[in-house]
Formats: structure tokens, sequence, C-alpha cells
């Protein structure tokens, strides 16, 4: 958020925080509700982490600011990102010959 | 004691655009998303290559889990309104949201107690099989960050609250560095949450 925010542009965050808390909750319900399903693994690990991605999207746009954050700290965290997938994508490349088989 | 102030506190660095403590924390921030990152990374490569690999909810209380996500997504809505309250500049009411941040934190850890508690109980420690290994590795490491930032808060809560009176901008600014933490900590429980207890 910038420093110089004026007063109705903070409270349309308050409004926009509470739009984010409803659904989050919504989307928390959502997740367990789905998990009963009892959906094959490949696709119930889809739907959860797309759900989850959502949540986290929401908490760090709304609630940490990053909408409105400076270009520098957006291209800090998209290069983290980055690297987080590669991180992940290690240990799956040892076993993504044997997909599908 | 150097009576040198600290540069850029609350005026923007004219380099970055920023104020030195926001940039210090999002850089820290991305570290500890490479320090969770690794545990993610370790939780796959354990789980591809195990030959079995038990539901969450064959372990693990499913209920009590998703009442800790609701507190601590509660938490970061009182955090947000915590900073809020100073940017309007209402301190009693940074007082108390910023109270009930650190009491849901507080909630946070009496539910995990529980939860840890149940386990031994039953007998299931992290040498008992890999995904409780992985499973205590992960929220045990969450659990620090939620003790951390608990006692950062409780810091501007009380003690560290003197800066408002001198100093009301650079006062904010630490509320909301120590925000961005609390926000961090509940992101990575967002994820730990499916990945441990409903996959």
């Amino acid at each position: 958020m910038s420093d110089h925010a004026t007063h109705d542009d903070l409270k349309k965050h308050v409004r926009a925080y509470i739009l984010v808390f409803v659904s989050l909750m919504v989307l928390t319900l959502v997740t367990v509700a789905v998990s009963r399903f009892h959906l094959s693994v490949p696709v119930a690990i889809t739907v959860a982490l797309i759900i989850a991605t959502v949540k986290g999207s929401l908490v760090a746009c709304y609630f940490m600011h990053l909408i409105s954050e400076k270009k520098l700290i957006l291209w800090v965290m998209l290069l983290t990102v980055v690297f987080f997938f590669v991180l992940l994508w290690i240990p799956i490349a040892t076993v993504a010959d044997r997909i599908g088989s | 004691m150097s009576d040198i102030p600290i540069p850029y506190t609350v005026a923007a660095r004219p380099d970055t655009g920023l104020n030195n403590g926001k940039i210090g924390i999002w850089l820290f921030l991305a570290s500890e998303v490479m320090l969770f990152g690794a545990l993610f990374a370790t939780y796959i490569l354990l789980r591809v290559g195990a030959v079995e690999w038990p539901h969450g909810s064959h372990y693990l209380n499913v209920p009590l889990a998703t009442l800790n996500t609701v507190v601590l997504i509660s938490s970061s809505v009182t955090m947000v309104m915590a900073w809020y309250s100073l940017k309007i500049d209402q301190f009693n009411k940074f007082r108390m949201y910023m109270a009930a941040t650190v009491g849901f934190g507080g909630v946070f850890l009496i539910v995990k107690y529980f939860e840890y508690s149940a386990k031994f109980h039953h007998g299931y420690y992290p040498k008992t099989n890999t995904f409780l290994a992985i499973y205590f590795t992960m929220t045990g490491l969450h659990m620090l960050h939620v003790m951390g930032g608990m006692a950062v808060n409780a810091w501007f809560l009380f003690p560290g609250a003197k800066l408002w009176k001198t100093d009301k901008e650079h006062f904010a600014n630490r509320v909301e560095n120590s925000g961005l933490f609390w926000h961090f900590v509940d992101l990575v429980w967002i994820f730990l949450f499916p990945v441990l207890y409903l996959l």
C-alpha cells in the first residue's frame, strides 16, 4: 500500500479484507468437502492445490498488499516463485519418465 | 551506542522506492519461501518414492486442522486491521486487534499441542514412518514460525509500542512488516493443510 493513501482508499481496503476473509473461509470448507468425495489421487491433488493456490494468492495480493506493491518487490517475488517451482520440479523429474506407465 | 539515526525507516530510498524495512522483510520472506520449498520438495521426493503413502486423515485429525486453518485466517484479518487502525490513528483499536492476533496465535498453538499429544499417546512419533517424519518436520518448523511471529507481535503490543509516541509512521511500518511475516505464516499453513491432512 502507498504511504500516502487517503482514508477513503483505506476504507476500500477494509471492505476488501472482509471479502477476502469470507472467501478464504468458504474455500477452506470447499477443500475439506472435496476431500470427502474420495477422488482419484491425481484429481484430488490437482483440486486441492488449485484451491490452496487461489487462497494463497488472496492472502498475498490483499493481506500482504502485493496487488499494489512496488515493482521491485513483485520482481523479487516472481524470481523466488520461479526458483520455488524449479525446486519442486527436481523430485518430480526423478519419476517423470514413469508417469502414466 | 551510536546516535546516528538509521536511514530510510519511513522515507523511501531513492533507488529502491521503498523504505529499508519493507524491502528487508520481503527479501527475508523470499528466503523463507525457499526454506519451506526445500521441505515441500522433500515431501514430494518421499511420496513419489514410497511404495505406499497413507491418506493424511488416517493419522491426523482433520476437524482440528480445519479449526486451526480458521484460527490462522482470522488472525491474518485481525493483523491487517491492527495495521489499518494505526493508519487511521486509532491506537486503542490497534491494541485490541493486535491482542486478538496474538491470542489467535495462542489458540493455534494450544490446538497443535492437543494434536501432537494425541499422536504421541497413540505411539505415533517422527520415527514411526516417513509420513509422520515429514508431518512433524513441516508442522514443527511452521509452529516455530508461529511462535516467532507471536513474540514479535507481543513486543509491538507492549514495550515496542513506545515508538508510537515519538514516530507514528515508523511504528506503523514496523507493524506492517511484522504483519507481512504473520501473513506468510498463514500462507504456508494454507498449503500445509491440504498437503498433509487431505491428500
